[in-house]
């Protein structure tokens, strides 16, 4: 009794252990890079002002926009989505500028001083200014159609990058049974590790790449040897692991967060622009989409061809039964989070190479994620990867009828309307009662 | 066969004299399963009727169905001469068909006393703004306790009355999860093996407390493997085998029934079931 | 800063209008989770609702006091209803997924430019509290020292109105949990189809679940913004609901002063922590550490408790091993 008692104290201490480890290798490396920084590191700031740039819900991006109090000043630049952020170290009232010269010429301020708002920050830590664009100046109207080939191209672009990361977060959820809130991260790493390598020590593009998906994979290796497989030995209920991996996304975002700052990482630079047809597209975009597919291809012929694949695949339709097969089921766990990771990062590494990242990037596409495993039916790759692109093309097409700062909403609605009509979502299958 | 139950004799889907419970063309299937598929059949009121059948016959899958817990792909029943196909599992149970579970469902965290109170049906104190009003209800609970701790003593689980019902061993379970569906006084009480689990030695005072429910005028329709047991307290037995009725009839009879014995034992076997199954059991002690 | 300082400030920390917002929100949570097990990661939703609601009833539509306060209710009680009528029939994860799903879409909606002429878009509302702070009856020249910090008799009119609330939400689940009714909702948390299997309506004891610790979580809200007068949609981001459900489990998920506890616990360890970290930093003891990081470490930790709670303490502080159990 009392033996028993010491093991699984013991057993308590090993986990705790692992967790200690964990966060003194993520912090303990940090130093060097915060010295890296600038002893005046805008990201590591604690307010923030923020904003987005529309004229009649069109966005514009890459103007730039300037901070500034006494004789301090910050700089930005809008994003695609013309969206903004600034951090800034201190509070007070902040003069915010944007620079006209930069704003493109289709688009035009509503009135001619303003380009300049103000930010108050005496009572909170996050103030967002508005600026306001309209002219009489037509907008060159496109068709209907015009717009829907773009927005498809672009929609299918958007599903396919969230396709391998949704496949990561199905074949964890379908071995395991674990609906991981940390899967997010997983992406964020990726991003931040290709802006590491590429943007900041200037590796090859493809070295950068491969390095980011493979700290990925040593982050999926390392956080279910450190912490999920402990708790599955303790038979942790699957909403308590739940909860935890809640927990360690947090942890783990604010640890990038403290790595990497706040700002978002522009890894643009080396794209040329490609016309097809009505569609504006790069290089870059066209070769992620390739990649995309090859490593969807790679992972249906991984799942249906190979000896693992198909034990993968035992194990999530009945784990005690491919046990009784002879399956060693913590192997194929520990594979699949390592094929998980390794898809998830290479998503991070894709999105941020196309739309930029910064540290809450995966924590943003993570309910994007679960929309789609849960359209997909949780638990099924394919059904997964088809959740994903309905919904990478929901949220792109629906910009054309509503305004593009809701077009997650349109994506969470429908992620709720599924769920309505077809619990068990489009591939799943029931649960049985009793 | 001529016998008290049925109108004529008896055979699959026979009518019956006074029926309870009256299913028509029940079809459910899995995929390309079909786990149930039961043209008609009666359950006869008063009675106490034994559903047995191979594993995988369809058994719990017709329990499911019957009281709303899963959805047919076809079929109707009635209970009481009332529709019931298509009610929700709560309305099932208020009309006063309450069933248990063949994987038991005790209520862990809930001591085994309030595992007994929450069985009791048109509790005052269950809605919202009366719970407020302690003196609404309070006479009721009173009521409700003194009858749930008869039951328990019944069930030999007065000593577990303050325990959590999670501590309870599986067959204890089985016995909380029986006095609780009781405490509902349903009508027709649907027990999915009732029995798997418990002591011989409770087995024989359970069987007779089955007994009682119908002096008492409750109808009981139960699933069991146990033939000794089947032979010994049913009315009346109706044989499942790959989702179908296969034939039903009193138990002395069923059990010499070719059409059982193949179901249960594969072609070769032409023996008696109940007296496998005893000799089995005084085999097996 | 000085010890007193510090300890003042934590002391501030355990009852400031904003530790009371989210031990109401906890106590909700409490409703909803501990107590029927439903898995409610929206809760900022709720939180926030109450917040518009009241601001924008009185700022928009001019009503008073008690009639904001009753619109705030009703808002987030309806968002409980379009939220929990299609939902509460899904399996407990599912639940978790589209609450927070909700609670995201709601917080992108107010903060939309579509939704600005209404809730003032990403720079929310702001001095809605007047009527208010005009009910004080304490003399208006009164203060309130508590080691350094100072209170103002506004400030100290807002805390004991917090707590009275939070005396009658405690007093209110008490009478609720030691009722049959309550009885059920904790049979639904253990096993939602053995109740169904007992004739009683599950999915409307889930939805009153829902909507009463809803309408406690948009108290907690109003409270939120009162003390500010500002009420913004980054306020309500899903930080917020990760630290009620920190609190919650802190002070153990199915107990009655749990949330209570909790919330007082993680405030003043945060303050305090966070003026340790700040003086270590300030000492050029953190080289690693920027001043303004300091914030940021709070949330990490937040992570990390929530983490080793689930772990090592699933009940915990006031909660009996054996009374916290998650139906999974
Ligand atoms: N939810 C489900 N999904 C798929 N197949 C199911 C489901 N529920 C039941 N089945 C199948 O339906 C058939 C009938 O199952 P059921 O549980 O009704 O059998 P039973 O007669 O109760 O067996 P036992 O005596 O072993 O309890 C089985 O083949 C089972 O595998
Ligand atoms: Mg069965």
């Amino acid at each position: 009794m009392s033996q028993l008692a010491a093991k699984s104290r013991t057993r308590a201490g090993a986990l705790l252990g692992a967790i200690a480890i964990l966060f003194s290798i993520l912090l303990g490396a940090s130093p060097a890079m915060a010295q890296a920084h600038t002893a005046d590191d805008p990201s590591t700031y604690a307010f923030t002002i923020a904003g987005t740039l529309q004229e009649k819900d069109v966005p514009i991006p890459g103007v730039t926009i300037t901070a500034s109090q006494d004789a301090k000043s910050f700089q930005t630049k809008s994003d695609e989505f013309g969206e903004w952020t600034i951090m800034v170290p201190t509070d007070g009232h902040w003069k915010v500028t944007l620079d006209t010269t930069t704003i493109p010429k289709e688009f035009h301020l509503a009135t001619k001083d303003g380009a300049i708002g103000e930010a108050d920050l005496t009572q909170t830590d996050f103030a967002a200014v508005l600026f306001k664009f309209g002219s009489a100046a037509p907008v060159q109207a496109q068709s209907i159609w015009e717009q829907l080939v773009i927005r498809v191209f672009a929609g299918f672009n958007f599903g396919l990058m969230l396709a391998i990361a949704a496949i990561g977060i199905t074949l964890i959820y379908g071995t395991t049974g674990l609906n991981n809130f940390a899967h997010g991260e997983m992406v964020t790493l990726g991003a931040m590790i290709m802006w590491l390598g590429y943007s900041f020590l200037h590796l090859n593009i493809v070295v950068a790449g491969l390095l980011a998906v493979l700290a990925a994979m040593a982050f999926g290796w390392f956080q279910d040897a450190a912490i999920w497989r402990p708790l599955r030995k303790r038979r942790l209920g699957l909403n308590q692991m739940m909860i935890v991996s809640i927990g360690f996304g947090i942890v783990s975002r604010y640890v990038l967060l403290l790595f990497f700052g706040g700002d978002t990482k522009d890894m643009s630079g080396g794209q040329t622009i490609i016309t097809l047809g009505p569609i504006f597209t790069s290089n870059t975009t066209l070769i992620s989409m390739a990649i995309s597919v090859v490593a969807l291809i790679g992972v249906a012929l991984f799942l249906t061809r190979t000896r693992i694949g198909k034990a993968t695949r035992a194990v999530s339709d009945n784990a005690s039964l491919a046990a009784s097969t002879g399956i060693d089921v913590e192997k194929i766990i520990r594979i699949v989070w390592l094929v998980a990771a390794a898809l998830t990062g290479l998503a991070g590494v894709l999105y941020g190479l196309q739309f930029q990242a910064n540290w809450s990037v995966g924590f943003d596409l993570l309910l994007l994620l679960f929309a789609a495993v849960t359209l997909g039916g949780l638990g099924t790759a394919l059904g997964a990867a088809v959740g994903a692109l309905i919904i990478g093309m929901v949220v792109e097409v629906s910009t054309i009828w509503m305004p593009s700062e809701l077009k997650y909403v349109s994506a969470l609605l429908i992620l709720i309307v599924i769920l309505v009509v077809r619990p068990q979502g489009v591939l799943g299958k029931k649960q049985r009662i009793g | 066969m001529a016998n008290e139950i049925s109108i004529g004799a008896a055979a699959p889907g026979c009518k019956k004299v006074d029926p309870i419970l009256i299913a028509d063309k029940v079809v459910r299937q899995f995929g390309g399963l079909t786990a149930v598929s039961v043209d008609h059949v009666e359950i006869p009121r008063g009675k106490i009727t034994a559903l047995i059948g191979p594993n995988g016959a369809g058994k719990t899958t017709f329990f499911n169905l019957l009281t709303g817990f899963d959805k047919p792909n076809s079929g109707t029943w009635t209970f009481d001469g009332k529709n019931l196909a298509g009610v929700a599992p709560y309305k099932v149970a208020r009309r006063g068909m309450i069933r248990t579970f063949q994987l038991t469902k005790a209520l862990s965290l809930l001591t085994v006393i309030d595992n007994m109170r929450l069985g009791a049906q048109n509790q005052v104190g269950e809605g919202f703004f009366a719970s407020f009003v302690r003196p609404l209800w309070k006479a009721q609970e009173n009521q409700i306790t003194a009858s749930a701790d008869t039951l328990l003593t019944r069930f030999k689980l007065d000593a577990k009355r303050e325990d959590y019902a999670g501590s309870l061993s599986g067959g204890q379970r089985k016995l909380l999860e029986m006095a609780r569906a009781l405490m509902g006084k349903p009508k027709l009480v649907m027990l999915d093996e009732p029995m798997a689990g418990v002591n011989p030695a409770l087995t024989q005072s359970l069987l007779e407390h089955i007994k009682d429910l119908k002096s008492n005028g409750t109808t009981v329709l139960f699933v069991e493997h146990d033939m000794h047991m089947v032979r010994h307290i049913s009315d009346w037995v109706i044989v499942m085998a790959e989702g179908k009725v296969v034939a039903e009839g009193p138990p002395a009879d069923v059990m010499k029934d070719q059409a059982v014995i193949d179901a249960y034992l594969g072609a070769h076997a032409d023996t008696d079931l109940g007296t496998v199954e005893i000799k089995s059991i005084k085999a097996g002690i | 800063m000085d010890l007193i300082g510090i300890f003042s400030l934590a002391g501030n920390a355990l009852i400031s209008p904003m530790t009371v917002g989210y031990i109401l929100c906890g106590i909700g949570l409490a409703l909803h989770f501990g107590y029927t097990g439903l898995l409610n990661f929206g809760q900022a939703a709720f939180a926030a609702l109450g917040g518009y609601g009241f601001a924008i009833a009185t700022l928009d539509f001019h009503w008073n006091i008690w009639g904001s306060i009753l619109f705030g209710l009703i808002c987030s009680m309806g968002f409980a209803a379009i939220l929990g009528i299609p939902t509460l029939r899904l399996r407990a994860d599912y639940l978790a997924i589209v609450t927070i799903a909700a609670a995201q879409a709601l917080r992108f909606y107010v903060g939309s430019s579509t939704a600005e002429p209404i809730t003032g878009g990403s720079a929310g509302v702001s001095q809605f509290g007047e009527e208010f702070y005009n009910l004080n009856p304490l003399p208006a020249d009164l203060t309130f020292n508590l080691g350094t910090v100072t209170l103002t008799s506004s400030e100290v009119w807002m805390r004991i109105v917090a707590w009275v609330v939070v005396g009658i939400a405690v007093f209110f689940l008490y009478a609720l949990t030691r009722s049959p009714w309550g009885r059920v909702l904790k049979g639904i948390r253990e096993d939602e189809d053995a109740v169904r299997a007992l004739g009683k309506n599950v999915f409307s004891y889930k939805l009153q679940a829902l909507v009463i610790g809803g309408s406690i979580a948009s108290l907690g809200g109003m409270i939120f913004v009162m003390s500010s007068q500002t009420n913004q949609p980054s306020n309500w981001g899903t930080n917020f609901t990760f630290i009620t459900w920190t609190i919650l489990l802190l002070g153990g998920a199915a107990t009655l002063l749990g949330p209570v506890l909790g919330g007082m616990i993680f405030f003043a360890l945060m303050t305090l922590i966070e003026s340790a970290l700040g003086i270590l930093v300030d000492a050029g003891l953190l080289p690693f550490l920027q001043v303004e990081q300091v914030a940021q470490i709070r949330f990490l930790l937040v992570g990390l408790i929530l983490m080793l709670l689930v772990i090592f303490r699933p009940q915990g502080f006031l909660g009996n091993k054996k009374e916290i159990q998650f139906n999974g």
